[in-house]
């Protein structure tokens, strides 16, 4: 992907009207939004601000009201309640084409009847840039997509992967304020989509314009996003960076959504200790434990499980299932508090594995445990 | 079974056989005698005689270039207006029609289960000088008082249209139906409006609808006379009024025939210029992705 100086019209700039606002003002504004169909609820009392030139993530199962915020976000749904701003401007009642924002639809959505040039230039087109403008900035957005040279082809005879280019260089001709990315790399085989994160990412910092990504894969907007706000069931149940959503997560959704986590039910015994239900007690940070007090559960990451040493925190438990995925071995280990999930790294060459059956003792410190409430049910 | 396992190739071939064996029987054949009779002389009483009798063609054109003229002129304009009053129609049913979709759709192909004659026989009920048409247009003095609409090209044009109409909504629906709905929110999100959005994406996608709906009103309505013999009068007949008339009362079947031929001919050349203009490739396949 070409992120040299080819590109200067897309890149970061001044705006040519010049009437953009000053970065520290939040790109998208959502206040108290919520969206009915019918009777189901789609999303629910929602406020969130999206900073400038940040790539915001939205990220949650199928039916989490996600597509529905990006959609009332593009002008496409209308919230039952609430108010949606762009930078300044109250946009709730305004039609997609009277907002400066662009989308790249699921399934790109690009129009058959127009060569891929025409593609691109349909919104320079509609807001009647000069041909030669039109041209250039075209060329431009074909350039920083990397694929020049194909104006003339129909989308039909592109790949899954030229099209979603298309639709990237179409919306982002535009230079608009907000550019919405609706599962933009669904379609995609599991590699492309690994090489396209990573072009997303360097093309939103080389044209800084502030990304919104709806998404239902973790790693995909761990890998991409500078926030991400987990949603679930219309609400957002926690916005943080990605380093923060996994290192703390708040909620036990959060904590089985991102990433894999060993969850033990236990109750508060003190401002910074747990006790396990089967026995034991942990320490935790009391930043953890956040006030808490009663039934929770106590959360560790698998990799942050030491096979012996002398962390503050050890479980002793039996190995029932071992196996192998080359970068670590993974066990799961029976111990008086549950099962556990523990990944050990094969950083050496002749690391020990140890058997089924025999006895472990998993050590771990204080600080690599969260603690979330035990009402909710943690997602498959 | 052992012949076509030997011998694969022919496989298609063979499918194609019944299809080409009607064609040639049904189509070829009757061409050829109707080819044969356009040059022969003579009458229902003394016989019929090959004679290379090339008159016939030149007495269609100099005898009846009028109707000629007359039916691509009616069939043009109850062609477009079909397309005027279908268009809308389709797309209300495509985009808005919901569940009773198909409700609407078997409303419009309502008119075929009652006969074409007794259908236009309806018409000229509707039209007629004593019906309550002609008297709302009289009270509304949008036709004078001894105007009539029984009898008149309108009346002509109007039975065209109606007939064919639904040659004309079916391929249309079929088309806007295909039109995927997130290309129009795409549009709109490039900031075309509603009318920019349909002018740009759904009308230029909906082309194949509205070339195959244009041949399929115009081809017939060219060939009408039904309408002209019941709506109209002598002023309004068509060249299928002529063709008919020489071939069932006057038994002038060569006349009739090189008529037949030089119709036909003239529809061809209509429809190839059409398709060149359309363009071949978005006529057909305009809506696959």
């Amino acid at each position: 992907m070409s992120t040299s100086a080819a590109n200067p019209g897309l890149r970061a700039q001044p705006r040519d009207d010049g009437s953009r606002p000053a970065p520290a003002v939040s790109d998208v504004r959502l206040e108290r939004v919520t969206k009915r169909f019918d009777d189901v609820v789609a999303v629910d009392d929602l406020s969130l601000e999206i900073e400038h030139g940040s790539f915001f993530a939205l990220l949650g199962p199928s039916g989490c009201g996600k597509t529905t915020t990006l959609r009332m976000i593009g002008g496409f749904e209308e919230p039952t309640a609430g108010t949606i701003f762009l930078g300044e401007q109250d946009v709730t009642g305004l039609p997609p084409y009277k907002r400066d924002v662009n989308t790249v639809f699921q399934s790109y959505a690009l129009f058959p009847h127009l060569s891929i040039f025409e593609n691109v230039a349909f919104g320079l087109r509609r807001r009647g840039a000069p041909r030669g403008e039109i041209g250039r900035r075209v060329g431009e957005a074909l350039e920083l997509v990397a694929l020049g040279g194909l104006e003339k082809r129909k989308p039909r005879q592109l790949s899954g992967g030229q099209q979603q280019r298309v639709a990237l260089a179409r919306a982002l001709v535009n230079r608009p304020r907000v550019l919405l990315l609706d599962e933009p790399l669904g379609a995609l085989d599991l590699k492309l989509r690994k090489q396209m994160q990573l072009e997303l990412k360097g093309i939103q910092n080389e044209v800084a314009v502030t990304f919104v990504h709806v998404t239902h894969d973790q790693e995909e907007a761990m890998t991409m996003a500078d926030r991400i706000a987990v949603m679930n069931e219309g609400r957002v149940e926690q916005l943080g960076s990605p380093s923060e959503l996994y290192e703390r997560p708040r909620t036990a959704f959060v904590a089985g959504f991102l990433g894999v986590s060993n969850l033990l039910p236990g109750t508060v015994s003190g401002d910074a200790a747990v006790r396990l239900d089967g026995g034991g007690e942990v320490r935790v940070t009391p930043d953890a434990l956040a006030g808490r007090t009663g039934r929770v559960a106590l959360g560790i990451r698998p990799e942050k499980i030491r096979l012996g040493g002398d962390e503050a925190n050890v479980l002793e438990g039996v190995v029932e299932e071992r196996s192998y995925i080359g970068v670590a071995t993974q066990y799961i280990v029976a111990t008086p508090a549950g099962l556990v999930t523990v990944y050990s790294q094969n950083s050496e060459p002749s690391a020990a594995a140890a058997a089924v059956g025999s006895r472990m003792s998993l050590n771990w410190p204080p600080e690599a445990t969260f603690v979330v409430d035990t009402t909710q049910e943690v997602p498959k | 079974m052992h012949f076509l396992h030997r011998h694969r190739g022919l496989v298609p071939y063979l499918l194609l056989a019944p299809g080409l064996a009607w064609l040639a029987l049904f189509f070829l054949v009757p061409m050829y005698y109707l080819g044969y009779t356009s040059l022969q002389t003579g009458d229902l009483f003394s016989g019929y005689a090959f004679s290379w009798a090339w008159e016939n063609y030149s007495d269609a054109f100099s005898l009846y270039r009028g109707h000629f003229a007359r039916s691509l002129q009616y069939a043009g304009l109850a062609t477009l207006f079909a397309l005027l009053i279908s268009y809308p129609l389709a797309y209300w049913i495509a985009f808005r029609g919901g569940r009773w979709k198909n409700l609407l759709l078997l409303l419009v192909i309502a008119p075929f289960f009652v006969t074409y004659l007794i259908r236009t026989l309806a018409w000229k009920t509707i039209l007629a000088d004593q019906g309550f048409v002609l008297d709302v247009l009289r009270t509304l003095h949008l036709v004078g008082e001894d105007g009539r609409l029984l009898a008149t090209t309108t009346a002509v044009v109007a039975g065209i249209t109606y007939n064919y109409l639904p040659f004309m909504a079916l391929p249309l629906y079929v088309s806007l139906e295909q039109v995927d709905r997130r290309l129009v929110e795409a549009a709109e999100d490039l900031y075309a409006s509603g009318t920019k959005a349909f002018l740009r994406v759904t009308l230029p996608l909906s082309v194949p609808g509205i070339f195959a709906g244009t041949l399929l009103t115009f081809i017939p309505a060219a060939g009408d006379f039904i309408n002209a013999e019941l709506l109209g009068t002598p002023r309004q007949q068509m060249i299928g009024n002529v063709i008919q008339s020489r071939f069932k009362e006057v038994a002038d079947y060569p006349q009739a025939a090189a008529l037949s031929f030089v119709l036909i001919a003239g529809l061809l050349v209509a429809v190839l210029a059409y398709t060149r203009a359309v363009g071949s490739e978005r006529a057909t396949q305009g809506t696959v992705a």
